[in-house]
């Protein structure tokens, strides 16, 4: 029998290596996996590279990683979002790197990932500093920039609710990066607020579906 | 002449005022995203019975109006990430789709502020270069690039008075040639081919007045009509 749940966060994030690529779904603090992100810095990898659309918000989380010099690079479109003084620190102090991409072509890196593309070339970016150094081709008219894909060795997700294979099921606009993550990373861990029975989730509503899913725990709704 | 001269006789919109211009041309049926700050603004002013729906980056199609005090959601956010609604009919969806709905000429109108517009339409809106903060540019690439048509809403100038729409961006661009039509506090200007045309300016504005305060060449648009939106709290 396929029974993908796990115990506790840290038997979800258990075996995550030094110098990891980390995607953390989320958008501003909706649909992260707080509990998930604990628990990796308790687990103690570090050199890692974090994938998400900010930077860390607070003292906990994401904040806390870097707070404790375990973030050497992060990905990301907007750091400057909440209270991102974990972030502006080590920026300031140049103890990580800053890899600033547009949202959706962090997005769509991630898709051509999953969708085993070599990268895409995409109109964002043409003609800016954000180019500098990329590949461009003119396609009927249009100046392209290459993107390449981008790969998590972990994503770290939150859904609404699971089934045992890992099918999921968001709540609203936690929805955001979540399914695209899930798809894009070797291991893919989810923190849900309910497990249900198989087959209780809508066929026609599952948004992620269970191929893309490793590790299942459950963790209750947000207090 | 001095400034208070040149301002004595036209009064500039508030920032409702410039939402509410914006507003105005979002037709029935548009899909339409709205920049973080005063484009959000826009969606207040929509005319009662037109349907316009609004996109989120967030993977929001049809977002509604600030929740009522008490019934916020904790798991449903604007770009702004401030709480907000969904109306009747609207969905979520992931963030590559929210992003091919952007980038992929899906959208009629992206509605964005902005730091400097040039003649040609450059958009600067992403960055001032602050060395002591971290750059962020977020979805404003994005949607400068994929929408059918781009409009920019802005103050005319800077706090000092400095024009911002410009010969030359001198930030660093968004993207080059994107904006068609400008919504400031003093005016509506359409950038085109044979350049910019003033289409509206505040009621007891000049074209000498506007033009001092705007680095290229103006030119009034022969059906130019007077700006006069309703009253409104600044």
């Amino acid at each position: 029998m396929i029974d993908k749940s796990v115990a506790s966060p840290a038997e979800a994030v258990a075996g995550v290596k030094d110098g990891a690529v980390v995607l953390v779904a989320g958008f501003g603090t909706v649909g992260i996996a707080d509990d998930l992100l604990e628990a990796l810095h308790e687990q103690g990898a570090t050199n890692l590279t974090i994938v998400h659309n900010n930077a860390g918000n607070g003292d906990t989380g994401l904040a806390r990683l870097i707070n404790s010099g375990r973030v050497a690079k992060v990905i990301c479109s907007y750091p400057r979002s909440g209270d991102y003084s974990a972030f502006l620190n080590a920026y300031r102090a140049k103890t990580l790197e800053l890899e600033l991409v547009p949202q959706g072509i962090i997005s769509e890196r991630m898709h051509a990932h999953a969708a085993g593309l070599g990268g895409f070339f995409s109109p964002v970016t043409a003609h800016t500093k954000l180019a500098e150094g990329k590949e461009t081709r003119e396609i009927d008219g249009v100046l392209y920039v290459f993107e390449k894909p981008l790969k998590g060795d972990i994503a770290l997700l939150r859904a609404k609710k699971a089934d045992r294979w890992g099918n999921l099921v968001y709540d609203q606009s936690a929805r955001n990066f979540n399914p695209i993550m899930a798809m894009a990373a070797d291991l893919s861990v989810v923190q849900v607020n309910e497990m249900v029975e198989l087959g209780s989730l809508d066929p026609e509503a599952v948004v992620t579906p269970s191929i893309f899913i490793d590790r299942v725990v459950v963790v209750g709704a947000k207090a | 002449m001095t400034s208070s001269d040149k301002t004595a006789t036209y009064k500039p919109l508030n920032r409702d005022q410039m939402a509410w211009r914006a507003a105005q041309d979002l037709q029935e049926g548009a899909y339409v995203n709205l920049g973080i700050g005063m484009p959000t603004r826009a969606a207040s002013y929509v005319p009662d019975g037109r349907e316009v729906i609004f996109h989120s980056e967030n993977g929001i199609l049809g977002l509604g109006p600030k929740p009522e005090p008490g019934t916020e959601d904790e798991n449903l956010i604007d770009a702004g990430k401030n709480y907000t609604t969904l109306i009747k009919g609207g969905v979520f969806m992931h963030h590559a789709d929210a992003f091919l709905m952007i980038r992929g000429k899906h959208l009629d109108v992206s509605l964005l502020g902005a730091f400097e517009v040039s003649e040609a339409g450059d958009l600067a809106n992403w960055t001032t270069e602050d060395p002591s903060f971290p750059p962020g540019v977020g979805g404003a690439m994005d949607l400068a690039v994929g929408a059918k048509e781009i409009r920019v809403i802005m103050d005319h100038t800077d706090k000092g008075g400095k024009p911002r729409i410009l010969k030359t961006c001198r930030l660093p661009l968004t993207a080059p040639g994107c904006v068609k039509r400008i919504y400031t506090n003093l005016a509506v200007i359409d950038v085109t081919e044979q350049g910019l045309f003033v289409r509206e300016m505040v009621e007891g504005m000049t074209l000498e007045q506007l033009q001092a305060l705007t680095e290229p060449k103006l030119q009034l648009a022969n059906n130019w009509q007077s700006l006069t939106p309703p009253a409104m709290a600044a």
